[in-house]
């Protein structure tokens, strides 16, 4: 028998058997966790269709309200009220207003460890792999089934190896490289698969990369993106969890689906071009483009590093006076760390406006929601028509780096010429 | 528990269909009250859709069908406005799965597309695993699913599984 791939290896520990891919198994949940667009849907299933009182397990399922916090609305405040109360009812752990986005405190507040099986009402759950979690999106009656079953069925997925090799320059930052491989497997190109990182620059890539990675596998269809387990993700867990942190890699005897290799040494700025997030260019082929608005946050670039390039590039100057630049750290303690290195600070004398821990624009609920035609450059993983706001308004994506170079600006920019 | 044979209209549908084009923002935030909502499904695409589907009508699409949000209002309101299945190329994962959960046949059979018009009359046998273009005459073969799914699926869902029995259909009956 060939090894095992990451994903195999965390599926035939909670299915309690050897599993291989294509196959349907039922595997033991780790965590589940639901937030304020999808936990009510999830609590309606589980009491008016499944009729059942009881979570299997109170440590084991998260709430978080991160979508529109604080609320904009009565009808999210309503929303809001229905998850405080079953939390309550349940005991179980949630993270109210201000704390930040999911995908970032659950990390962050220790409850993610490697070789977990993580299963949430949001399809950037996929985030999780960076700490070597098997972590996926569902919808929400999965999401119910798990919360009083603690089990979801899966089909065992194949594994697509993704091996990025190369120099890595600075203004390259882990959301071009995502990009890139978006951009050249298409919307659908890792449909159903675990994706797996190696190579030299992911071992070289920092916590915050990693997990701008693993967030957008989910934009080229896949179930799972996985990062193996090594010295730094040990160091970064190890404050936060308690308990044995599992080194999870992979066998070295694996087969997986297909390996394909990059190598980013020449690679440009990427950028998103809307309607779709495999529609990616270089930014030499779309630098120049008037914009409206900035934003610099969301699960995909909310972290300190993200902040950090920005400032560097935003130090000194001020953004252009067509544009106005949101920047929302993705959860308090980012925030806290923005403040206390005096990067908030860089951001505030160039003109940026800082918001509290939240989704924000990301997802158009609030706080920077676009009118008709307006341009957003935007650090977040979603450009479909409307996403951030009226139908006919418009989203790049792109790294913090042209984020900030943009703002500058006043125009889709190019991050190289502040290097 | 579901119809082993679905007998339907052909509506089609190109690629990357996704979870906005079924059900549009502006509609979706206004209300979460399905049978309010399902008058705008597929609006975008195709205005007359809501008002003309016929129960058991089939939709046939391209690649990637589903593929955005992870919100379960999309084939929910599929199956409400009377869809009895969603025949194409490929389905984005999540929407694949809400889709079984949910009770509506989804069936990735590549070859359909190309050679099926909009408004041909359409039968899929689900346990065989055979698509009929009535109209046209042709017969188009896909793998069913795999005996776990098969289990979920012709009952109707997960929902109705465990309406019906007590339990998932992982779980020991003990009632
Ligand atoms: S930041 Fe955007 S993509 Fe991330 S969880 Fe929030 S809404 Fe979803």
């Amino acid at each position: 028998m060939s090894g095992q791939t990451m994903a195999e290896k965390i599926l035939s520990h909670a299915a309690g058997k050897n599993v291989s891919p294509g196959e349907f198994i039922i595997a033991n949940v780790d965590l589940v966790f639901a937030h304020d667009g999808t936990a009510l849907l999830a609590i309606d299933v589980m009491k008016e269709e499944l009729k059942r009182e009881k979570i299997f397990d109170k440590n084991k399922v998260v709430f978080i309200i991160d979508h529109a916090a604080p609320s904009p609305a009565v009808g999210m405040s309503i929303v809001h009220k229905t998850m405080r109360a079953f939390a309550k009812k349940h005991g179980i752990r949630i993270y109210d207003v201000g704390n930040g986005i999911c995908h970032q405190i659950l990390p962050e507040n220790g409850h993610i460890k490697p070789g977990m099986v993580v299963i949430g009402a949001d399809s950037h759950t996929v985030t999780h792999g960076a700490f070597g979690a098997f972590a996926t999106g569902v919808g929400s009656t999965d999401a119910a089934i798990a919360m009083v079953t603690g089990k979801i069925w899966l089909r065992v997925p194949e594994t697509l190896k993704i091996v990025v090799d190369g120099e890595k320059k600075p203004w390259i930052m882990g959301k071009d490289i995502i990009l890139h491989i978006i951009g050249s497997l298409g919307s659908d190109g890792a449909n159903y698969m675990a994706v797996e990182f190696h190579g030299k620059v992911i071992k070289e890539l920092s916590i915050d990369s990693r997990m701008t990675l693993t967030n957008m596998v989910v934009e080229m269809g896949a179930k799972a993106g996985l990062i193996p387990v090594d010295e730094k993700t040990i160091e970064w867990l190890k404050p936060r969890v308690s308990g044995e942190l599992k080194k999870i890699v992979p066998d070295s005897d694996t087969k997986y689906y297909e390996t394909l290799h990059y190598d980013i040494t020449d690679l440009e700025p990427q950028v998103a071009v809307p309607p779709n997030v495999d529609n990616v260019k270089s930014i030499s082929e779309v630098e120049g483009l008037e914009i409206d608005q900035v934003f610099i946050g969301s699960c995909t670039n909310g972290r300190f590093e993200d902040f950090y390039i920005a400032a560097k590039i935003l130090k000194g100057k001020r953004i252009a006076p067509n544009v106005r630049c949101i920047a929302i750290p993705a959860s308090k303690r980012v925030y806290g760390e923005i403040l206390k290195s005096g990067i908030a600070n860089i951001l505030l004398e160039a003109g940026c406006v800082i918001g509290p821990p939240t989704c924000g624009p990301c997802v158009g609920a609030h706080m920077g929601i676009l009118g008709p035609g307006e341009i957003a450059v935007s650090t977040s993983n979603r450009n479909f028509p409307g996403r951030m706001g009226d139908r006919t308004s418009k989203v790049y994506l792109v790294s913090p780096a042209t984020a900030a170079a943009s703002a500058v600006k006043g125009k889709l920019s190019d991050p190289r010429d502040f290097f | 528990m579901l119809e082993m044979v679905i007998r339907g209209r052909v509506w089609k549908f190109g690629d990357n269909v996704n979870t906005d084009n079924i059900i549009p923002g502006r509609y979706k935030f206004k209300t979460q009250n399905l049978n309010e909502l399902v008058q705008y499904v597929l609006i975008d695409l195709n205005p007359e859709f809501a008002k003309k589907v016929k129960k058991g009508d089939i939709i046939v699409a391209g690649r990637n069908f589903g593929y955005g949000s992870s919100r379960e209002h999309a084939p929910r309101l599929l199956k409400l406005a009377g869809v009895g299945a969603v025949v194409a190329k490929s389905f984005a994962r999540i929407f694949f799965r809400n889709a079984i959960n949910i009770g509506l046949p989804v069936i990735i059979a590549p070859e359909v597309y190309d050679k099926t018009d909009e408004g041909d009359i359409m039968e899929v046998n689900l346990e065989k695993g055979i698509i009929k273009n009535l109209s046209k005459n042709l017969t188009f073969k896909f793998k069913p699913y795999p005996r776990e799914i098969m289990k979920i699926v012709l009952e109707g869902g997960v929902i109705e599984y465990y309406r019906k029995h007590g339990v998932f259909p992982w779980e020991e009956s003990t009632k």
